[in-house]
């Protein structure tokens, strides 16, 4: 019998999900499944990143992701520097580089970044040694939540090939969405985005998706429904009339539900706007998987935490080595 | 009675319709005759093997001075003009203080003197700070030597104010309304090109509607005003198509083209590297051909650079923040003959024409001609030299440029200014 051969994950840095394999993906999925135990245990703790720093560098309000990526990284033994805009010298004019290499050189290992910049955390694993990863920026990528999205529903399912999973919401100026469609494209599932053409982004069916108008329409055909946070920061340019028109088109109420399949499974991102995006009784209701999303969240960043590092430390031996040689 | 003859080159002076290999003599800073000379000069440059032709002339270039000097100055830039073969130059308003009045003019005439590289013209603000308000004192500055107004950075948005800015304007000689298209309504936060690229990049885009809408609302006005326009860097399909029916219409409509828009598309921001961000921002491959088709079928009137230096500092900023612009005016021929004379678009004597004569018919200069009497404005180059593009040698201040180690040809040999030497390349 022809032994399988072991898959050895690579990438030091995490930036998008936009150019992994479906079998980089399914590492990290398998791989945050080996740390489920770690949850369960009294004592949640591994010392993967016992004596190593993670910086959480964030740009932009967030309490779920930073908090997950903080609680990941303890659970790993990491130490873990906070950092966020508001306590920096960011405000006193400093650039991105400039603060990045300074945390460099107080030593950090691995950097957690949030920005409102697309692009920023490539920018800055280009000029820095340190572990990148992406933790979302701008509405580029958010590549942590579409590995938890993408986990929820292979451990409920078991595989996603064949899967109907619809995105609704502001998917023009989704990171979550971006990410999404990736992960799950290339899982093997078909993504339906459902939105007003207003919060469509342009070309956006070169991705490999179906775009549909219409929640109505599609509401009988989904096995996974995932519906985006009305980002009101983001709705200067007045995409649609009002909240309430939005959500009688686009809103996943008890009506809609009731024409649903019935084992299928509800899901977002956070945080809920209750009553606009999604009814308060879907959200809270069976087929909801909203608080399981937040807990695998944990265990998916530790698995990318984990990788990372063992990544770099690969890297660095390799180093070593060659350098003992010459 | 100084006199200077350029020996054996293969002369190419399009307004005159010479393309042929002969010497040009130059007494007293004038084209005194152009032929198989025997005469004796005090100078003698022998140009063999190379092409003689009037002064390149640049209709768009920001050298930043006064308020940015740490980015360029009108010496640098100049020096980096001479380097690129350009004797004349137009500087954008869009500095700081803005140059809108006649004081700011004929201080970056000064500057040029002093500088005594490049001639230097300049043109004003069509509105006072360049903040669509106000019309700004276009008689003024016309009377100062300004060649044309343009709020170019931003265009002219209100179109009742853009109304009044030609009409204004149409009683001014030899001056031409110059516009950057840009609806900002459409273009909004954008940093680059609306499409695929934008989608996967998660940045904002500018769709070029942005770029079009000005262009039509423009053309409507010139329509009721006759004025003398001048429509800058032409970015997409849509523009081209729009000054394409303007032209049959015999109205004054102008265009002009930049050499990034020839080579570069929206692909090239994958990397999210900054020198990549430029207003308007890089098309598509199809934005590319109509431009290119335009250029063939005579629809593009000048070929610019809108060199718009910058510190490096500033762009390394995130792709979101950092300043929009390319520095290009020292190699600017090479981008030309790589976009247009290698892809066999346009031949050589049609390349120069867009680079001397009808620039400088845009903005009513007596320039881009040998012909005799004229002043001596004269670029002899290599068209044939190869060579990689090495940014640290370059006279400009800035380094903002995505070209740095493409293999280029051409090299700029002699910029004659006024019958002087002002740039040898031996000597650099």
């Amino acid at each position: 019998m022809l032994k399988k051969k072991q898959f050895v994950w690579k990438r030091k840095n995490l930036l998008g999900l936009r150019n992994l394999s479906r079998e980089e993906i399914e590492h990290i999925l398998n791989t945050a499944e080996g740390f489920e135990q770690i949850t369960s245990r009294a004592i949640k703790k591994a010392p993967a990143l016992q004596g190593k720093v993670v910086v959480n560098l964030f740009f932009e309000d967030s309490t779920r992701t930073r908090n997950s990526f903080a609680i990941a990284a303890n659970r790993l033994s990491a130490d873990v520097v906070e950092f966020t805009q508001k306590n920096s010298s960011v405000s006193k004019g400093e650039t991105l580089l400039d603060t990045a290499k300074n945390l460099e050189a107080m030593g950090s290992d691995i950097v957690i970044i949030r920005h409102n910049a697309g692009g920023t955390p490539k920018f800055l694993s280009k000029n820095i040694n340190s572990c990148v990863v992406n933790a979302g920026d701008g509405f580029c990528e958010h590549p942590t939540q579409a590995l938890l999205d993408v986990y929820t529903i292979w451990k409920i399912k078991g595989s996603l090939d064949g899967l109907k999973i619809a995105i609704v919401g502001d998917i023009a100026h989704s990171r979550v969405a971006r990410s999404d469609i990736y992960a799950m494209t290339k899982l093997g599932a078909e993504v339906i985005l459902i939105a007003p053409p207003t919060l469509m982004p342009p070309a956006v069916e070169k991705l490999g998706v179906r775009v549909s108008y219409s929640l109505d329409e599609v509401m009988e055909e989904l096995d996974v429904i995932n519906m985006l946070r009305i980002q009101f920061e983001r709705l200067g340019a007045n995409p649609f009339p009002s909240v309430k028109e939005y959500s009688h088109s686009f809103g996943l109420t008890v009506d809609r539900m009731k024409r649903a399949k019935k084992d299928i499974i509800v899901m977002h991102p956070g945080p809920i706007n209750r009553g606009l995006e999604i009814e308060s009784e879907v959200a809270d209701g069976p087929n909801s998987v909203i608080l399981q999303q937040v807990t695998n969240g944990i265990t998916i960043r530790m698995a990318v935490l984990f990788l990372v590092n063992q990544a770099a430390m690969t890297r660095e031996k390799i180093k070593i080595k060659k350098e003992s040689l010459a | 009675m100084k006199s200077l003859l350029i020996k054996n080159g293969r002369v190419i002076d399009p307004a005159n319709k010479i393309d042929s290999k002969c010497d040009v003599l130059v007494v007293d800073g004038k084209i005194a005759d152009i032929g198989k000379l025997t005469t004796e000069a005090d100078t003698v440059i022998d140009a063999s093997g190379k092409f003689v032709t009037p002064g390149l002339i640049d209709i768009h270039v920001h050298f930043r001075e006064p308020g940015d000097e740490e980015e360029e100055t009108i010496r640098s830039g100049s020096s980096a003009a001479v380097a690129g073969g350009f004797t004349s130059v137009v500087c954008m308003p869009n500095t700081d203080p803005t140059v809108d009045n006649a004081t700011s003019v004929e201080y970056a005439h000064r500057m040029g003197r002093q500088a005594r590289k490049t001639h230097i013209y300049v043109m004003g603000a069509i509105t006072k700070d360049r903040k669509g308000e106000q019309l700004a004192e276009m008689d003024f500055m016309a009377a100062a030597g300004a060649v044309g107004f343009t709020d170019d950075g931003a265009g002219v948005q209100n179109a009742s104010m853009m109304l009044r800015a030609l009409k204004y304007a149409s009683m001014l000689k030899n001056v031409v309304i110059s516009q950057h298209l840009q609806d900002d309504s459409l273009s909004q936060n954008g940093v680059m090109n609306s499409g695929y690229n934008s989608t996967i990049l998660g940045l904002p885009g500018i769709d070029p509607l942005a770029e079009e809408m000005m262009l039509w609302r423009d053309i409507q006005l010139v329509k009721k005003t006759g004025t003398p326009y001048h429509a800058q860097h032409i970015s997409t399909a849509g523009s081209v198509k729009l000054i394409r029916e303007a032209k049959k219409l015999n109205l004054p409509i102008t265009c002009e083209a930049t050499p990034h828009h020839l080579l570069l598309t929206d692909d090239a921001c994958a990397d999210y590297d900054t020198n990549y961000k430029v207003n308007p921002p890089l098309r598509t491959d199809a934005d590319i051909n109509a431009v290119k088709q335009a250029i063939k079928d005579g629809i593009v009137d000048a070929l610019v650079t809108d060199h718009a230096p910058h510190l490096q500092s500033e762009k390394e900023l995130e792709f979101l923040t950092a300043p929009f612009g390319i520095a290009s005016i020292e190699y600017a021929l090479s981008l030309y003959i790589k976009a247009l004379i290698e892809t066999n678009v346009i031949d050589w004597p049609q390349l120069i024409s867009m680079m001397t004569a009808r620039p400088a018919k845009i903005i009513n200069v007596d320039k881009g001609t040998l012909g005799k009497g004229s002043q001596a404005d004269v670029t002899i180059f290599d068209p044939d030299f190869e060579y990689r593009l090495d940014l640290s040698k370059l006279h400009s201040k800035s380094r903002n440029c995505p070209y740095g180690d493409w293999n280029l040809k051409g090299k700029i040999e002699y910029t004659i200014v006024g019958g002087e030497i002002r740039y040898s390349a031996q000597r650099d």
